[in-house]
């Protein structure tokens, strides 16, 4: 099993004849993903070629979901564009958009979001590389062939983070690795993950990767205590970072006394999750529980 | 992107937030000009991105334009934790009676915003905590808070307030205290005020007028993403968590690091020239410590990249580089490094043992 995403997931991506949506689009079909077409106003009837595959392109998200029973939309629409991109695949009733475009005002996340709350949408990202449960399918921008099919679930705020953990666990592989993005509003959170992991009977143990900024883990580690019973390894970025300086992504800032690093290492550890000083040791940590 | 206190106070005015009437000044004899024209007595503020003005000195009262000038004369380029005062702020002064609090901001666990009001303010935010009123900022309701003789005042004001937080872009705005005055008079003293950065598409936003370090300046001028630390490593890294990481890791190894500097998923060869030249420049730096994971990005084109940097940077790379490659291609990468044989280059094979090799280059860490 996986979360969110599977091989019977039918993908359309939003922005598929931009530079980065094609390019994107042709490595989703290389690591075997449904991408069923493209959606784009202003080329709808279009079509696209790929290396074995042409795509067509629609005017608009419920055009495409009639024409294709596409499920799960990955936008790859500029900022200034992403929150309409989203509010019309929530609309059309898509059931999973994974929002890739970095740049999104909290403002328009804040107005997708709350049209996107009560629907049957789930919403990953902005600013966010995806999500990928290896060897069944990929919706966005995380490299495939870093890793394999496997038995742990990952979630993070970061891509690379997100890279460098399945590479160094790529013996024991993935059911699902969620990369969520490092804005200070996403639509999935930790908690929304790991709660999914909790539930899937293939995942045996999972791995969160949190960075400075907000409480999303502080709130996660409660959730976990009160909820999980499957063993979670823990890694947090950011223990140098000065405070009131934004670290790369918009919502990694630590705020007065609020959001650091160790604050979120202390509040993990204190419900059992074991965290790791760096990326290695996180992975060693993981290790240690697979092979225990 | 948070703006001084002058420039929220100009947007403050500009969607009818009440403020005191005020000029900004950069020498002595404006502020003495600024303060003929208000009459009376006025406040001398320090305009710096920080906060704990006050007890560092840097707000001062002045009953006359004489007064004004040499209250700026000692204000105008003290520093105030790290942040050189480069003008000051005149206005008239307010016969307080009470002092409130009022804000909007995001509210990232409900990923919504929110308003916040008190009573009592005029203090630190932490030292409040206990009397500030959150609510849905859809809600707001001030009568929830003040007495029925201002709530409805403040309302209005809240409303202003509101105003300049959606039409602005703002992810805070924050008016402390929030007066009423001996006369009746509800007026924003002082204010902060966050912009989001990601909406500057939309808003033609004057520059603030950057006070940060002047390689952030610089690195800013060419699109990198760039934090100025206080340590002897440099960092390169690609992507926002795994840089903080690297900082870390160089940290755990016993030295500290000298910047953050995220060149994203491309790491082209002029990117990295680009992002070295700034690092370089940099007098506290001895060594650099680049730590690429290549998930998209080949290694061996950031190999590459890094070797045509130090090719286009000539003479100005003098110092050691430690270089980790992972992923995609990093055995191609190594290779062309090994090939390269440049004489700055080490080539590390973990982000723990890089991290250990570039605070020993430092002269810090635990193996020196």
């Amino acid at each position: 099993m996986a979360i969110f995403l599977d091989e019977n997931s039918r993908v359309v991506v939003q922005g598929m004849t931009g530079s980065e949506g094609s390019k994107h689009t042709r490595r989703m079909l290389a690591a075997g993903t449904q991408v069923v077409g493209g959606v784009n106003a202003r080329k709808a009837g279009t079509s696209v070629g790929f290396d074995d595959v042409t795509l067509p392109v629609f005017g608009t998200v419920a055009e495409a979901m009639e024409q294709t029973g596409a499920d799960v939309s990955v936008l790859f629409v500029p900022p200034a564009f992403t929150g309409d991109a989203v509010i019309e695949a929530v609309d059309a009733g898509i059931g999973l958009a994974v929002v890739i475009t970095e740049g999104v005002p909290v403002h328009d996340t804040a107005r997708f979001w709350a049209h996107a709350k009560d629907s049957n949408t789930r919403i990953i990202g902005p600013n966010c590389p995806g999500i990928i449960s290896p060897g069944k399918s990929n919706a966005g921008i995380i490299p495939a062939d870093i890793t394999k099919p496997g038995s742990i679930g990952l979630v993070s705020k970061s891509g690379t983070l997100t890279y460098q953990l399945m590479h160094e666990l790529k013996d024991f592989g993935f059911t699902t690795c969620v990369g969520i993005g490092g804005d200070p509003i996403v639509g999935t959170t930790h908690i929304d993950a790991i709660a999914a992991f909790e539930a899937d009977p293939e995942t045996e143990l999972i791995v969160m990767i949190g960075e400075i900024g907000g409480d999303a883990e502080e709130r996660a580690a409660e959730f976990v205590r009160d909820n999980v019973s499957k063993p979670v390894v823990g890694y947090v970025a950011g223990f140098t970072a000065p405070e009131g300086k934004t670290m790369g992504h918009a919502g990694a800032i630590v705020s007065g006394s609020s959001g650091t690093a160790e604050a979120k290492k202390q509040v993990m550890e204190a419900v059992g999750i074991r965290v790791g000083k760096t990326p290695s040791e996180t992975a060693a940590l993981a290790r240690a529980f697979l092979t225990s | 992107m948070d703006l001084f206190e002058h420039e929220a106070r100009d947007l403050f005015e500009r969607y009818g937030v009440p403020v005191p009437r005020g000029f900004v000044a950069d020498t002595p004899e404006s502020a003495r000009e600024a303060a003929a024209k208000l009459g009376g007595t006025v406040v001398v503020k320090a305009q710096v991105k920080t906060g704990g003005r006050g007890k560092a000195g840097g707000i001062k009262l002045a009953s006359s334009p004489g007064e004004a000038a040499s209250a700026a004369s000692a204000i105008l380029g003290m520093d105030i934790k790290g942040h050189t005062v480069h003008k000051v702020l005149v206005t008239e002064a307010s016969e307080i009676a009470e002092e409130y609090y009022l804000s909007f901001l995001l509210d990232r666990a409900n990923r919504t915003f929110i308003g916040m009001a008190s009573a009592t303010g005029g203090m630190e935010i932490e030292e409040m905590a206990d009397s500030i009123t959150r609510m849905p900022a859809s809600a707001f309701d001030a009568s929830a808070v003040f007495s029925p003789d201002v709530a409805e005042e403040v309302n209005a004001v809240a409303s202003a307030l509101w105003k300049v937080f959606v039409s602005e872009d703002a992810t805070l705005v924050e008016v402390n205290p929030l007066a009423r005055t001996k006369s009746g008079r509800i007026v924003a003293l002082d204010g902060k005020v966050t912009l989001d950065g990601n909406a500057s598409f939309r808003h033609s936003r004057p520059d603030s007028g950057s006070e940060g370090d002047p390689l952030e300046v610089r690195a800013a001028e060419k699109g990198l993403n760039y934090v100025k630390l206080d340590g002897t490593v440099g960092v390169i890294g690609n992507g926002a968590g795994l840089v903080m990481s690297t900082l870390d890791v160089v940290a755990l190894a016993g030295a500290a690091p000298a910047n953050f500097l995220d060149i994203g998923g491309g790491a082209s060869a002029q990117v990295m020239a680009d992002g070295l030249d700034v690092i370089l420049s940099d007098p506290s730096v001895r060594s650099v410590f680049v730590n690429v994971f290549g998930g998209i990005t080949a290694c061996d084109a950031v190999a590459n990249g890094i070797v045509q940097a130090l090719g286009l940077l000539g003479d100005r790379a003098d110092k050691p580089l430690v270089v980790r490659l992972d992923g995609n291609n990093a055995e191609a990468g190594h290779r062309i490094l090994d090939e390269a044989r440049h004489p700055l280059i080490t080539v590390a094979h973990t982000m723990d043992d890089a991290a250990g090799r570039a605070a020993a280059l430092a002269g810090a860490g635990k193996e020196s």
